[in-house]
């Protein structure tokens, strides 16, 4: 299974890299877009700010080739934390900003719900079911993840949302729709459960 | 619901690792890719790793051995020591690095904070205070680990990371560090009601009930520790283990 890391600058991509291989990807990290075509798996990753995210991917030319994948090759893509953000219409930090659009919503920052609940949320939080899904096979629910961000996906259809959290006022920890899923946590970083995750996306 | 995270803490010279106390008389006590290695398979919340004469020598962090140590590394990676630019901040997650913390270089030039969350993010920005109490009983950081004062008392400069953009506080007790004799609790609370952001409470863990005493009395939301785990029998999981035991949530490593 061959499996495409996009590198637009924003990443953190030697654990993602040797998580995959951990997972018996072939993987291969690619700066540009024309390596796509060779791919049977696309991630997203990213740490860092909505805006230039975008602002990468657009001057390196990698949103069309990307849709293209997604949408006429049916290539599945995960998207990973800010990859997940990135995913939405728009996006709310550092002003209003155009997404990917790959699924309809809006990234918004976390609301506190009490003081207990600092912002960031940087740590391990549980994962509960909201519509069962592949990417969740042998993940019981309750199984803690790393989290560490301060925005999170809004979905326009509630259908989309496989997993919630239970912070500020419960988010939205994982998204899916047709060909392409995301989440908010790191899976890469959170051995075992976050394997197995990566596991199961080079499944379905 | 939100875990505190235990941490333990790699700091690192010449690639060796090395245990102080009170920011001084280094000893090497071992090399820091076996202990990332038995920390992966530990299932530890979390792990900094900070270079801790960088700055003294004046020279950017060693990007190679952080790629090197970090393409191990399956936990989370904060790494310290020598930050001084943007750039350097970029090939530091380039190489890795989940979260970059930075210290004297904020005090230099404090907007390095805010540029780091502007394009970064707050959440992979941590300002690492180390403190000491003054003679007036005034909590005083310290810069350049620990060798030059500041003026600045630490609530007030936590604040004002926080302000500047900072996701994270990484409060250290210059004296308490090292001496395994439990965490400054004071300091702790002092810059836990001064932010509304995390705060990693750091200098002195020498047992369990200290990290309890941290994380219940003192308000962080996780603990940093390295005597106790490199020098006593005592592990991470053991930690939470007691933890638990107490009430403070912990990471459920038994579903899997």
């Amino acid at each position: 299974m061959s499996v495409c890391i996009i590198d637009y600058g924003m990443s953190n991509l030697g654990s993602i890299h040797r998580a995959l291989e951990e997972c018996g990807a072939e993987v291969f990290i690619s700066e540009d877009p024309k390596d796509l075509a060779t791919a049977e798996r696309i991630v997203l990753p990213g740490v860092g700010a909505f805006k230039d995210g975008m602002k990468n991917l657009r001057s390196r030319g990698w949103i069309e080739p990307l849709k293209q994948e997604v949408w006429e090759n049916k290539i599945p893509l995960l998207g990973i934390c800010l990859g997940m953000q990135l995913l939405a219409e728009k996006g709310y930090e550092g002003g209003e900003n155009e997404g990917l659009g790959l699924i309809k919503g809006s990234v918004k920052m976390l609301e506190p719900k009490d003081q207990e609940e600092r912002i960031p949320h940087i740590g391990w939080n549980e994962i509960y079911r909201v519509n069962d899904d592949p990417l969740f096979e042998h993940i019981p629910d309750g199984a803690d993840f790393y989290f560490v961000h301060s925005y999170h996906f809004i979905p326009a259809d509630k259908k989309c949302i496989l997993t919630r959290t239970p912070y500020c006022g419960n988010f939205v920890s994982s998204i899916h729709s047709g060909n392409v899923y995301g989440v908010q946590f790191h899976p890469e970083k959170s051995i075992p459960t976050g394997f197995q995750l990566l596991k199961n996306f080079l499944q379905v | 619901m939100l875990k505190v995270r235990i941490i333990p803490t790699l700091l690192w010279k010449d690639v060796g690792l090395v245990k102080g106390v009170g920011f001084d008389s280094w000893r090497r006590i071992g090399s820091v890719l076996p202990a990332i290695k038995v920390y992966n398979t530990r299932l530890v919340d979390e792990l900094i790793l900070v270079d801790i004469i960088a700055t003294e020598e004046g020279r950017p962090p060693d990007f190679k051995s952080v790629a090197d140590l970090s393409s191990e590394c399956f936990v989370p990676l904060t790494v310290g020591g020598g930050i001084r630019t943007i750039d350097e901040v970029k090939s530091l997650l380039r190489a890795g690095a989940d979260k970059v913390s930075i210290n004297s270089a904020a005090f230099k030039e404090p907007a390095i904070i805010t540029q780091i969350a502007k394009k970064f993010g707050s959440q992979c920005v941590v300002a690492s205070i180390d403190a000491k109490k003054g003679t007036d009983n005034m909590y005083e950081c310290f810069s350049h680990s620990g060798t030059k004062a500041t003026g600045k008392s630490a609530d007030q400069w936590a604040k004002e990371m926080e302000s500047m953009g900072a996701g994270e506080i990484l409060i250290t007790s210059i004296e308490k560090d090292g001496t395994m004799e439990g965490y400054d609790l004071d300091l702790i609370r002092l810059v836990t009601k001064a932010v509304n952001i995390p705060v990693i409470a750091s200098g002195g863990a020498g047992n369990y009930n200290d990290m309890y005493q941290a994380l219940d009395k003192g308000g962080a939301s996780a603990v940093a520790a390295a005597s106790i785990f490199h020098f006593t029998e005592q592990t991470p999981l053991e930690a939470k283990m007691h933890l638990a035991e107490k009430g403070i949530p912990i990471r459920n490593t038994t579903i899997v």
